[in-house]
């Protein structure tokens, strides 16, 4: 199938008028709040070296920080303000999605109009200044009629440059919450969807010249005081704002909104519950590629209604716990630690993605090895691999002391080349997840932890605290509580680690649902 | 009793601070009246003090001591900015605000000080007849348009814009080439007399003083060395005045051999 009529391009059309608005309004917020402190301060600054000083090595310094950590710093930072002001002052905002990714993205903007509008402004001919003085301008007077006109272009280069970088780091705001062309990205790459990784870089980037050349205009009408082309930039800007609005607005305003983490299963666990949202006629929008900790938290303040997540991960990570107790206790006891927090632990789907060791099923079966406690007696002469923070975790060392397991050598890998790996036995087991799809393909098998030093990791459905009495939305998700099994997981991320129409989370989840019905 | 002056120094001082802890005294106790009408050159080299003594006047430049006094009011009871809008002042090279038409730098002070759109426009008209540019040509031009001669007569209306009764030019002829330099200089001493205007105007061109002044006041090193007509200041027996008189004498004494009169 050739490139350009793979129907993946339709799907990251339909697409577009959500994404696209969102990151225009993310964009063009953080860029007009970034004007408005920036400006300001060099006006302020221009005739305070100190002040300069300082202001330049802030912003430099801010400009250091790597967009995406920035972005991520801001949520932790946003939601520990909130409960401030929630316990202060009675209310909260919600530290989710738009208001982070605004404020980070208007701190990373200032550093070029901060330095264009110093530079621009230091660079007026003194003789001019004085000239202006001299006619007898106040101080302010000179510096709307002479500076800030002469200083323009230079100002307006640096505001160029702000929006583009604006634009361009937007698209890691999809992780936060912000639905941007990120999502395109971060769904692309996740699910080895390239189209949709081409299609979210070619929007962006075809938005920031379009804005770019917008501003251009503007800057050229400015300069030669040509308010036909300065207005005609203003108003194509206005447009793209007001295009951007109009299809977003349309859309009902009371939607469920479905969260999913970074990794293939999420996508399709999240396209699977705002299908079924949608079949029972609500509406359904979904925040995906959000970070661990960004979801739970999230939910936890209703910024999403639903998502996914592993009983192991909560108990290791969210309420670190190190005992280990057995499936069901663990689940009960997470039920109750949850509930304190107003979070509905509403169900099972019935299988695990817990982490496993895993080896090739003719080579154990030849081995006669059926649990770790088998593999531990041949283990000092196998080599194992493992994922790159599997031999730091918790899980690993508690392996190590329930069964004594001593391997010859262990690697870490790229967990998309181990099941590989371990299939043409270049390694001899591998850490692996259980719900993998490549565990089928290569015909691997999942050796039993009969001492459970591995925490359960069952995939469960919570609810936000504001849909703990909601009916509508328990009836249409109870199906699938119970139905999915390991078996129906791996073959559908088998499929949606493919690269081609069939392999989209949406298709998938569909596939998954067809499986799921006849059950 | 002669009338008061219009402008008058009194025991003026002014120091910048130099490097270190070094103080450069750039106007030393000078009492000066400039009369009202009058035409004063001042006349000195560079660092002599004379474009420091010059903004003093308007306040471009703050003094330290002693008081200055314009149309009878002590300046620092004045608001700088209203000061400076009722005195013209004629930049070195025009110093014209590039991004703004010859029309919109002549009428600057008139529009910072409110007139109506209808009554500036008129009044640049008028100034561009009086500095003698075509109105048609010129008007709507951007300075760099302009040859260095049109540009300082652009400045020399921009001063004249909101009808001053004083104007303070600082060395305004110096960068043209001679020809230039010595129309424009003749032509703004028409306007002086016509407009009965008061001008103090900084050279290190005494030839051009002595021309174009009534007054030569003479500076070095921030004190006023002599002051008189061109007549008196031959009286001087300080011999840097001397030395400064040498040259147009010298000059005009040459030129009388190589160019006799009648013999044309």
């Amino acid at each position: 199938m050739s490139l350009m009529s793979d129907p993946r391009w339709g799907e990251a059309l339909t697409h577009l008028p959500d994404y696209l608005g969102n990151h225009v309004r993310v964009s063009v917020t953080a860029l007009a709040l970034g004007l408005a402190v920036s400006l300001p301060l060099a006006i302020a600054a221009r005739k305070a070296p100190v002040l300069r000083g300082v202001l330049l090595g802030i912003a430099s310094i801010v400009q250091t920080v790597p967009g995406l950590a920035l972005l991520a710093l801001f949520y932790p930072l946003l939601l520990a303000l909130a409960s401030v002001t929630l316990a202060w002052f009675g209310f909260g905002f919600s530290a989710f999605g738009f208001l982070p990714a605004v404020l980070a993205l208007a701190l990373y903007s200032m550093l070029p109009v901060l330095r264009n509008t110093i530079t621009g402004l230091h660079g007026v001919d003194p003789e001019l200044l004085e000239a202006a003085q001299g006619v007898g301008m106040t101080p302010r007077q000179s510096l709307f009629t002479v500076e800030l006109p002469l200083a323009l272009p230079v100002i307006m280069a640096g505001i160029r440059t702000s929006a583009v970088w604006v634009i361009g780091t937007a698209t890691l705001s999809t992780p936060i919450g912000q639905t941007s062309l990120g999502n395109y990205i971060f769904a692309g790459l996740q699910t080895q969807n390239w189209v949709f990784v081409l299609f979210g870089c070619i929007a962006a980037a075809v938005l920031a010249l379009a804005v770019d050349q917008l501003l251009a205009l503007i800057e050229n009408g400015l300069r030669n005081r040509n308010s036909l082309r300065a207005s005609l930039g203003g108003i194509g800007i206005a447009a793209l704002i007001l295009a951007t609005l109009v299809p977003t607005m349309a859309r009902g305003p009371s939607s469920y909104v479905v969260g999913a983490k970074t990794f293939t299963e999420q996508y399709v666990l999240s396209a699977l519950i705002a299908e079924r949202l949608r079949g029972a006629g609500l509406t359904a929008s979904s925040r995906e590629g959000l970070g661990s900790s960004v979801i739970f938290d999230a939910l936890a303040a209703d910024d999403i209604d639903v998502y996914i997540d592993y009983s192991g991960t909560l108990w290791l990570n969210q309420f670190h716990r190190s005992d280990m107790l057995p499936r069901e206790q663990l689940l009960a006891e997470l039920k109750t630690l949850l509930a304190k927090q107003n979070i509905t632990l509403f169900g099972e789907l019935g299988f695990e993605n817990a982490y496993a060791l895993v080896m090739p099923r003719q080579r154990a079966e030849a081995l006669g090895i059926h649990s770790i406690a088998d593999l531990a007696s041949h283990a000092a002469t196998m080599s194992i691999a493992g994922d790159y923070e599997f031999f730091s975790r918790p899980e690993w060392a508690s392996l190590r002391k329930a069964y004594g397991l001593t391997f010859r050598a262990q690697r870490t890998m790229q967990p998309d080349f181990m099941y590989a790996a371990v299939a043409s036995g270049e390694v001899d087991a591998i850490a692996g997840y259980t719900s993998d799809g490549l565990i089928a393909k290569y015909d691997l098998v999942v050796l039993d932890d009969p001492r459970h030093a591995i925490p359960p990791y069952d995939a469960i459905m919570l609810l936000s605290p504001k849909r703990a009495g909601d009916q509508t939305l328990q009836a249409a998700l109870k199906p699938l509580l119970g139905k999915i099994d390991i078996a129906d997981m791996r073959a559908a991320n088998l499929r949606a680690s493919g690269n081609d129409a069939t392999s989209s989370p949406d298709a998938v989840a569909r596939w998954l649902w067809d499986n799921v019905a006849k059950k | 009793m002669p009338p008061a002056p219009l402008i008058a120094y009194v025991n003026v001082g002014k120091h910048f601070a130099g490097r270190g802890d070094e103080r450069v005294v750039a106007v030393d106790d000078v009492s000066l009246d400039v009369a009202e009408g009058e035409f004063l050159a001042i006349v000195g080299g560079s660092g002599s003090g004379k474009t420091t003594l010059l903004r003093l006047a308007n306040r471009l430049i703050e003094t330290d001591s002693g008081t200055i006094k314009v149309e009878g009011e002590d300046v620092r009871a004045l608001d700088p900015v209203q000061l400076r809008r009722r005195i013209g002042y004629v930049f070195q090279s025009g110093a014209l605000f590039p991004h703004i038409s010859v029309a919109g730098n002549i009428g600057i002070t008139p529009k910072l000080l409110g007139w109506p759109a209808a009554e500036i426009a008129a009044r640049v008209d008028e100034l561009l007849y009086l500095v003698q540019l075509d109105r048609e040509r010129h008007r709507d031009r951007l300075p760099q348009e302009l040859s260095g001669g049109q540009r300082q007569r652009v400045g020399v209306a921009r001063a004249l814009a909101a009808k001053p009764r004083i104007v303070l030019m600082d060395e305004p002829f110096g960068a043209l080439d001679p020809l230039t330099r010595d129309t424009l200089g003749d032509d703004y001493r028409a306007l002086h007399r016509k407009l009965g205007l008061t001008t103090v105007m900084i050279t290190h061109d005494m030839t051009e003083a002595l021309l174009l002044a009534d007054r030569v006041a003479v500076m070095r090193t921030g004190k006023l060395l002599a002051l008189g007509t061109p007549a008196e200041l031959t009286r001087s027996r300080d011999a840097y005045v001397a030395e400064l008189l040498q040259t147009p004498r010298r000059q005009a004494e040459r030129l009388n051999e190589l160019l006799p009169r009648g013999a044309t």
